[in-house]
């Protein structure tokens, strides 16, 4: 019988190794799987790799990780938000590295690895600071059908760690409003993908036409009692 | 002669007045978000936000918030009957596809051919942070900006070549300002209102640049 569910993050997030390039749905406050955070926070892998849009908010979560020294780098979109000061200072004294892009080439990176394309070519960002490289040599480019567009790489992850709101035991899973946001490709781009939800289903239940995420994408789920999502990171 | 420069309202109405019933909209943070407030009631729009709402609605009544359903800028919105979620990917070639009819992004700096800069001050103690804004940019059909025309230091954002570092080349269309709207086109700007009583030398001056009517 297969069977997604597991008893605990502990067990789910056994294994994972130092070094790994973690991704972690949500944007802003909405579909953070603090959970999982915390259950990695307690796991003790160090020299991580964080794929995000952002980069923590306040002293919880990414933030947490982010403080207790266990990243060695982040990929993200939009590192800075009101509260984002354990990054920040990270980032000043060189303590952490970034690789910033652009949020729909960050997306789509992550949707061609779980897609199995080698790259692609996008406008978003041609002739700007971040259609180079880190060491400052441009990326590729290409004139097609007479528009510039660069070349961008996939990015694959070790881990995944998402929210979702409902899941089946073959981890088939459906979201809750915008904390969908990430989760679906995040979910495709890596090698072992971890989802909590709150509602445990039967098979069946999920309408078939409505799943979101089709199990094959997913290789753990845990069941997570419902906490209201908290503000956070608001810019006026 | 005198001239009144346009409040945050009267220039969130000036834009919306140019959004076509019908229009498919990406209203940026800060400042475009206002112009959500300024679509007359009987003009159907459809408001996309890049985390994967369209069909977005206004703010919940204090105590209705659900920080499941935020807006780009992180804020309490809400879904219209018949409004979607979608994942990130989607919403971006929504954008990128060339979907969107209209997006209203602020900027530091325009230049006379629609080069945008509004993302990075390049300052080395600013953290860079660069969202959908590249991605807005160049994406939706036009691109349109909203700003004040001169800083607090009384320097025209509206210039010849951007020195703040590039979002996208020559992808804005028009720009919303307090004192006039301009269109960017590749001869240069062309002025297509401006407030009562300011002349087109005036204004000229102000910008620093020739400007066509």
């Amino acid at each position: 019988m297969i069977n997604k569910f597991v008893s605990s993050v502990a067990e789910a997030l056994a294994g994972t190794a130092d070094g790994a390039t973690v991704m972690i749905g949500g944007f802003g406050t909405a579909g953070i799987p603090d959970e999982l955070i915390e259950g990695l926070l307690a796991q003790g892998a160090r020299d991580l790799t964080l794929v995000n849009n952002n980069a923590g908010n306040a002293e919880q979560g990414l933030a947490a990780l982010l403080k207790a020294g266990r990243v060695r780098k982040v990929i993200c979109s939009f590192p800075r938000q009101t509260d984002s000061y354990v990054f920040d200072g990270l980032y000043r004294s060189g303590q952490v590295e970034l690789e910033l892009v652009p949020q729909g080439n960050l997306a789509e990176r992550i949707r061609a690895a779980g897609a199995g394309i080698g790259g692609f070519f996008t406008p978003t960002g041609y002739g700007t600071d971040l259609a180079k490289h880190v060491d400052g040599s441009l990326k590729e480019t290409r004139e097609i059908d007479g528009r510039m567009y660069v070349y961008e790489t996939p990015i694959y992850a070790d881990l995944a760690l998402i929210k979702a709101e409902r899941g089946d035991r073959w981890g088939n899973l459906t979201y809750r409003k915008a904390a969908r946001n990430f989760g679906p490709i995040m979910a495709m781009a890596a090698r072992k993908t971890v989802a909590t939800v709150h509602e445990q289903v039967a098979l069946g239940e999920l309408n078939p036409e409505s799943v979101v995420t089709p199990g094959i994408f997913v290789q753990a789920v845990v069941k997570i009692d419902r906490v209201a999502t908290q503000a956070g990171g608001i810019k006026a | 002669m005198s001239y009144t420069r346009r409040s945050k309202d009267e220039l969130a109405a000036r834009v919306a007045q140019d959004i076509p019933e019908g229009a498919t909209v990406n209203l940026g943070i800060g400042q475009p978000t206002l112009v959500a407030n300024h679509i007359p009631a009987d003009r159907e729009v459809l408001l996309h936000s890049e985390n994967g709402i369209l069909g977005m609605g206004p703010a919940p009544a204090k105590g209705q918030e659900d920080y499941d359903l935020i807006n780009a800028g992180k804020q309490p919105v809400t879904l219209l009957p018949g409004g979607a979620y979608f994942h990130h990917a989607d919403s971006f070639a929504m954008m990128r596809g060339g979907h969107l009819d209209i997006c209203v992004l602020g900027a530091f700096q325009v230049s006379a051919t629609g080069d945008l800069a509004n993302w990075h001050t390049g300052e080395p103690e600013a953290i860079p942070a660069v969202g959908g804004a590249m991605d807005l940019a160049i994406g939706a059909k036009q691109t349109w900006v909203m700003m004040d025309l001169l800083t607090k230091q009384g320097q025209s954002k509206l210039v010849q070549a951007c020195s703040y570092p590039l979002t996208g080349i020559g992808c804005v269309k028009r720009v919303y300002t307090d004192l006039a709207t301009l269109a960017c086109t590749p001869q240069g700007l062309v002025v297509i209102d401006k407030v009562e009583g300011l002349s087109l030398q005036a204004l000229s001056e102000l910008i620093g640049l020739p400007l066509s009517q």
